[in-house]
C-alpha cells in the first residue's frame, strides 16, 4: 500500500473533484456526497463542470469543504475521484501536491502517469458492481453509488447520514433504497479493508449550517417569480436558464393549482423561439399580468427588437439572463458575465435598461421579486443578470424568508373608477414629474383605451412624426431612467469606505472576492469593496468611485464590460481604474483575485493600502 | 397620422343591442392610398363588430408592421390597440390572451408580415389554437417599401418594374388547413356582403380563426401582369403608373382610384378582367361543400389554385376541434390578470416548510 508523501491533516478544509462520464448518474452520486457533508454541519460548495452533451463525454464535479464557509472555488484538488478512464491522465496532473487519487482499479492504470508527490488509491468499483448487480445500466449507475461508499470510509462521512438521504430520496421506491445502500456498503467495506481509512482529509461534525439550505439560483429565481405573483411565463429552452422555468412550473403545480377545480392559476408558454417568448411577455404584461422569460445570451440577442419596443412603448417585462460563455454559441455550459453591455443597451435606437445583478441564490429570489416591482413601477423591461455558476450550482445560503406584509407594486395603473373620472386619458404625459406616465389595462373602459405603438408617438399616445413631440417623449424616458436610479437596490459596500483603494465588482465574483479580501488583509493589504447590484447606478456607487484614489474592477468577461458601463454612466475618472478580468468559463478562485490584486498594486499602492 | 373622425351621428342611424351606431365602431382617418382594398376590409370589420354588438373597449386590436398593420388604428377607436414589431403580432396576442381570456382579440396582418417575417409566429399561434381572429390583408406585395414581391405572390406575376416572380407562393388558407386551424376562410376586399359574415363568424369562433382577404394594392400591384390586381379602366389607371414609374418625379403621386365590387352567387365564378387581358378568378364555394372536412377543403382549394382560381368563402370550420390555449393549459376561468395576489403568493409559512426540502 502506497504511503502519502505529505500526510498533512486537513480537517473540514479540502476539495474533492469527481471526474465522471456524463449520463451515467454521477450527478446524483456527487450531490449525495455534498448533501451528506452539509448535513454533518460542515459548510460546503459544489460546482458542476459539464459538457454540452447528453451522454458519454467527460464531466467533472467539485466539492469544496470549508469550515470557514468559503463558497468560491479553492483552486486546489486534494482528492480526485478519477472514474473516467478517458481523462485519467489530465485528472492526475491536476491533483495538488500531497493529494490523493481514487480510481477504479478493475483496470490497471498506466505506469507513465505515476506521480511521486501524490497518493493513488484503488477500488475495483466495476468489478464489485458486476459481481453484485444485474443489468448493464444498473451496474453503471451502482458503480457511482459505490464510490460514495468508498469516499465515506476515506473522509469519514457518516454512513447513517447517507442512509437517511437515500431513504428520503427514494421514499416511494424502497427497493431502490436497498440497492443503493448495498452499493454504498460494498464501497465502504472494501475501502475499510484495503485503504488507509480515514485519510488526513476528513470531515468532522460541526454545527455551522443551522438555518442554511443548499439551493441553486435558478430554483430560487423561479420561486421568486411564484412569490412575486407572476402568472405568465414564456420561454424557449436554452442552457443554462432552462431549470428556472422548470422550477417555476414545479412550484406552480405545487402552489397554484386550485384544490377543488384543478384550475391552474398560471400559464407556461413554451415559445417557438426567443422572439416569440419576449413577445408573449410584452403582450401579457401590457394586459396586466406579471410575466417573465428566462433565457441566456443568444436569447437576449434575438429579443432585442421587442425589448426596444417595450422600452419605447413603456411596457413592463422581466427578463432573466442566466449568462453563459459567448460569443455566438460559445461554450453553453460554462459561466461568464458577458452580457452586461448587451442588456444595458439592448435594441436599436437610444435605449437603456434597468439591470439587477444577483450574487447568489438568495438574491436571485429577492431580486426576482424586485424585478417585477421595478418593471411595473417604471413600465419598462428589467433584466436580472445571473450566470451559470449561480443559476445551476447548489449554493449554501441562509434559508429563504418571506415577509407576508409584502404587496406587489403594480405601478401607475388607473382603475376603472379613475378612468371614468378623466376628461381625457393621456398615456404618455408626465403628470408627476418623475418621468413615469399613467397606464390603463385593456378592457378597463372606453375612456381608457389607447393605441400602443413602437412608432413615433406624442405624450397623448397619438402617432406623430413631429420632431418636437417625438423629442418630448424620449427626453421624458431619460428622466424616467434617472428616477430608476433611486428605486433600484443599493450597492453593497464592505469595509470602512475610507480606504484609498477600492475593489468594484458584480454578481458571482462576490464569493472569491470576499475570500480574497481576507487573504489580502492577512498580507497587509486592506481594501474597500463595492458590489453593484443594479444599473442605473445609484448615488452610493458614484460616491464610492469618487472617494477612492484607485479602483480595481473585477469581472468575468474579456472586455471589461462593467468597467465600460461605469466609465460611460458615472463621472469616474478612467485613469484610476484597473481591470481584473477572468473569462475562461470557470468560476473564479480567491487565489486568482488575490494574485491579480497584488500584481495590480504598485509599491506605493501597497503602502497606501497598508496604511488604510 | 391617425386623425380622429368627427363623430356626427344622424339620429336615424340604426343602433345595435348596445345602442351604438356604426359610427361608434369607427377609428381614425385612414392614411392608406385612395382605393386601397384594406380600407374596404376596415369597413367590413366595423360592420361586423357593430353587428355583433361587441363592447368596443372589450376588443383588443393587434398588428405588426406594414400597410395592413396600420389599419387597426382605423376601426373601433375605443378598443385597445397594439401595433408591435414586424411579423410578431401573434406572440403579443398570445401573451395578451394568456393574461386575459375574456376579451375579444382581432389581429390584422399582411402577407409580408404573416407569410415571410412572421410565418413562424403565425404557424405556432395556430398550433396553440389561440382564441383570436387573425386577418391577413393579402396583396402579394410590400407597399411601404415600394413594391417588392411578398411570399404570396404567384409564380409569373410581374412586379411594377416588370420582373416576374419565380418562387411559389405560400397560400395562407392551405397553410392554416395543414396546421390544424379550426376556422379558415378567404374573402375579397371588394366583396363586403361576403366578407362581413366571415368576420362575424371568425370573431365568434372559439379558437384560432384565419381569414385570408385578397386585398389589391392599388399603387404597387395593380398593373399589367399582376395576378393580384383589380380591374381598372385603362384611362383611369394608366396615367398614375406612367407618372410613377417612368418619370420618377412623381413617385408619391397616386391617382384616385375606386375599388371594384363584385357580386356573385354561391358556386359562381367571377372573372375580373385586367386591362392587359389577363383575369382574376374568384369563386364562391358550392352550396353543398362540407366545410367540416379539412382534407376535402384542402384538395378543393389546391385544385382550384392550379387552375388559377381563388376559392373564397368559408373553407373550413370545426368549432369543436380541440380546446384553445386555455383549455390545453387548464387555466383558471378567472383571467390570470385578475387573480388576487393572495391566491398567487404562497406566503411565509409555506416557504418555511418548503425550505426543509433543501436542507
Amino acid at each position: 500500500m502506497p504511503k502519502a508523501s505529505h500526510p498533512q491533516e486537513r480537517l473540514n478544509d479540502f476539495t474533492i473533484k469527481f471526474a465522471n462520464v456524463n449520463g451515467t448518474g454521477s450527478a446524483s452520486a456527487n450531490a449525495l456526497v455534498m448533501k451528506a457533508i452539509f448535513r454533518m454541519g460542515v459548510p460546503v460548495m459544489g460546482k458542476n463542470y459539464f459538457p454540452s452533451n447528453i451522454q458519454g463525454l467527460p464531466t467533472w464535479y467539485e466539492i469544496r469543504v470549508s469550515k470557514d464557509g468559503h463558497l468560491a472555488r479553492s483552486g486546489r484538488v486534494d482528492l480526485m475521484l478519477a472514474i473516467n478512464i478517458e481523462t485519467y491522465a489530465q485528472d492526475v496532473k491536476e491533483v495538488s501536491p500531497g493529494g490523493y487519487v481514487l480510481y477504479d482499479s478493475t483496470w490497471p492504470r498506466s505506469a507513465v502517469l505515476e506521480r511521486q508527490d501524490i497518493t493513488v488509491l484503488g477500488v475495483p468499483f466495476a468489478k464489485l458492481c458486476n459481481e453484485n448487480f444485474d443489468g448493464v445500466r444498473n451496474r453503471i449507475l451502482m458503480k457511482n453509488i459505490c464510490y460514495v461508499g468508498a469516499l465515506a470510509a476515506l473522509i469519514d462521512i457518516d454512513v447513517e447520514v447517507i442512509r437517511t438521504l437515500v431513504t428520503e430520496q427514494y421514499s416511494k421506491r424502497p427497493k431502490l433504497v436497498d440497492a443503493n445502500m448495498k452499493a454504498i456498503d460494498l464501497g465502504y467495506q472494501y475501502a475499510r479493508e484495503h485503504l488507509p481509512c480515514p485519510l488526513p482529509l476528513r470531515i468532522t461534525r460541526l454545527d455551522h449550517n443551522q438555518g442554511h439550505v443548499l439551493i441553486d439560483g435558478n430554483t430560487a429565481a423561479g420561486l421568486g417569480c411564484v412569490y412575486a405573483g407572476a402568472t405568465v411565463g414564456a420561454w424557449y429552452p436554452i442552457t443554462p436558464s432552462t431549470s428556472l422555468m422548470d422550477a417555476y412550473r414545479g412550484f406552480c403545480e405545487r402552489y397554484r393549482v386550485d384544490a377543488e377545480t384543478g384550475d391552474h392559476n398560471f400559464i407556461v408558454l413554451q415559445a417557438e423561439d426567443e422572439l416569440a417568448a419576449i413577445g408573449m411577455v410584452v403582450g401579457a404584461s401590457w394586459n396586466g399580468a406579471r410575466a417573465f422569460t428566462p433565457t441566456s445570451g443568444p436569447g437576449i440577442s434575438l429579443m432585442n427588437e421587442f425589448v426596444g419596443l417595450a422600452y419605447y412603448a413603456e411596457v413592463p417585462a422581466v427578463i432573466f439572463d442566466v449568462q453563459r460563455v459567448g460569443p455566438s454559441t460559445g461554450m453553453p455550459t460554462r459561466t461568464q458575465q458577458c452580457d452586461i453591455l448587451l442588456c444595458a443597451y439592448a435594441s436599436h435606437g437610444d435605449t437603456r435598461h434597468v439591470l439587477l445583478f444577483p450574487a447568489n441564490p438568495d438574491e436571485c429570489f429577492h431580486l426576482a421579486v424586485a424585478a417585477f416591482d421595478l418593471a411595473e413601477r417604471l413600465q419598462t423591461p428589467v433584466f436580472v443578470l445571473s450566470d451559470l455558476d449561480i443559476g445551476m450550482n447548489d449554493w449554501m445560503i441562509r434559508e429563504l424568508e418571506w415577509d407576508d406584509s409584502y404587496r406587489p407594486d403594480r405601478g401607475k395603473v388607473l382603475s376603472a373608477e379613475q378612468v371614468e373620472k378623466l376628461t381625457k386619458f393621456q398615456r404618455y404625459a408626465d403628470r408627476d414629474g418623475d418621468g413615469i406616465p399613467y397606464r390603463t389595462l385593456p378592457g378597463v373602459g372606453p375612456k381608457g383605451a389607447y393605441f400602443t405603438r413602437g412608432s413615433g408617438h406624442n405624450q397623448y399616445g397619438l402617432y406623430t412624426e413631429d420632431s418636437a413631440e417625438y423629442q418630448q417623449v424620449v427626453d421624458r424616458l431619460k428622466r424616467k431612467f434617472a428616477t430608476a436610479a433611486a428605486l433600484v437596490p443599493r450597492a453593497v459596500v464592505e469595509g470602512p469606505g475610507t480606504r484609498p483603494i477600492g475593489v468594484v465588482s458584480v454578481g458571482s465574483c462576490d464569493s472569491p472576492i470576499r475570500e480574497a479580501l481576507g487573504q489580502l488583509e492577512r498580507c497587509g493589504v486592506a481594501l474597500d469593496y463595492l458590489r453593484v447590484r443594479a444599473f442605473p447606478f445609484g448615488a452610493e456607487v458614484e460616491a464610492f468611485l469618487a472617494s477612492h484614489s484607485k479602483l480595481l474592477v473585477v469581472e468575468q468577461n474579456r472586455d471589461a464590460q462593467l468597467r465600460a458601463l461605469l466609465v460611460l454612466e458615472t463621472a469616474v475618472e478612467k485613469a484610476k481604474i484597473t481591470s481584473i478580468l477572468h473569462y475562461d468559463g470557470m468560476p473564479m478562485t480567491a487565489g486568482f483575485v488575490t494574485d491579480a490584486v497584488l500584481a495590480a498594486l504598485g509599491g506605493s499602492d501597497r503602502r497606501a493600502a497598508a496604511a488604510g | 397620422m391617425s386623425t380622429p373622425k368627427p363623430k356626427v351621428a344622424h339620429p336615424s342611424l340604426p343602433r345595435n343591442s348596445l345602442g351604438l351606431t356604426r359610427r361608434d365602431y369607427e377609428g381614425g382617418m385612414s392614411t392608406l392610398c385612395a382605393g386601397c382594398g384594406h380600407d374596404s376590409i376596415t369597413a367590413a370589420i366595423v360592420e361586423a363588430c357593430w353587428g355583433l354588438s361587441l363592447e368596443p373597449h372589450r376588443l383588443v386590436k393587434l398588428s405588426g408592421i406594414g400597410c395592413s398593420s396600420k389599419t387597426t388604428a382605423y376601426f373601433v377607436g375605443e378598443a385597445h390597440g397594439f401595433n408591435g414589431v414586424h411579423g410578431r403580432m401573434a406572440s403579443v396576442a398570445t401573451g395578451a390572451n394568456a393574461a386575459n381570456r375574456e376579451l375579444t382579440y382581432i389581429g390584422v396582418s399582411g402577407d409580408g408580415d404573416s407569410l415571410s417575417i412572421g410565418l413562424g409566429q403565425l404557424a405556432h399561434a395556430m398550433r396553440r389554437n389561440l382564441n383570436m381572429l387573425y386577418l391577413i390583408e393579402n396583396n402579394g406585395v410590400y407597399g411601404l417599401t415600394k413594391g417588392q414581391f411578398s411570399a404570396s405572390a404567384d409564380v409569373g406575376t410581374k412586379s411594377k418594374k416588370g420582373d416576374a416572380n419565380t418562387q411559389p407562393p405560400v397560400d395562407p388558407a392551405l397553410l392554416a388547413l395543414s396546421l390544424g386551424a379550426g376556422f379558415v376562410a378567404r374573402g375579397f376586399s371588394g366583396d363586403k356582403p361576403q366578407l362581413v359574415p366571415l368576420i362575424r363568424a371568425g370573431l365568434s369562433h372559439p379558437g384560432f380563426a384565419l381569414i385570408d382577404v385578397l386585398s389589391p394594392c392599388v399603387t404597387f400591384n395593380d398593373h399589367e401582369g399582376s395576378t393580384k390586381s383589380y380591374a381598372f379602366t385603362r384611362e383611369h389607371y394608366h396615367p398614375a403608373v406612367e407618372a410613377d414609374f417612368h418619370s420618377g418625379a412623381a413617385a408619391d403621386f397616386i391617382a384616385p382610384a375606386e375599388s371594384i365590387s363584385v357580386d356573385y352567387r354561391e358556386g359562381e365564378e367571377v372573372v375580373v378582367p385586367l386591362h392587359d387581358g389577363s383575369h382574376v378568378h374568384l369563386k364562391k364555394l358550392d352550396p353543398g361543400f362540407d366545410t367540416s372536412d379539412r382534407a376535402a377543403a384542402y384538395a378543393y382549394i389546391a385544385a382550384k389554385l392550379k387552375e388559377g382560381q381563388y376559392v373564397t368563402g368559408l373553407l373550413h370550420a370545426d368549432p369543436a376541434a380541440g380546446g384553445d390555449l386555455h383549455a390545453a393549459n387548464r387555466t383558471s376561468a378567472t383571467p390570470l390578470n385578475r387573480l388576487p395576489f393572495e391566491r398567487l403568493s404562497p406566503g411565509a409559512a409555506k416557504l418555511a416548510s418548503l425550505m426543509a426540502r433543501y436542507r
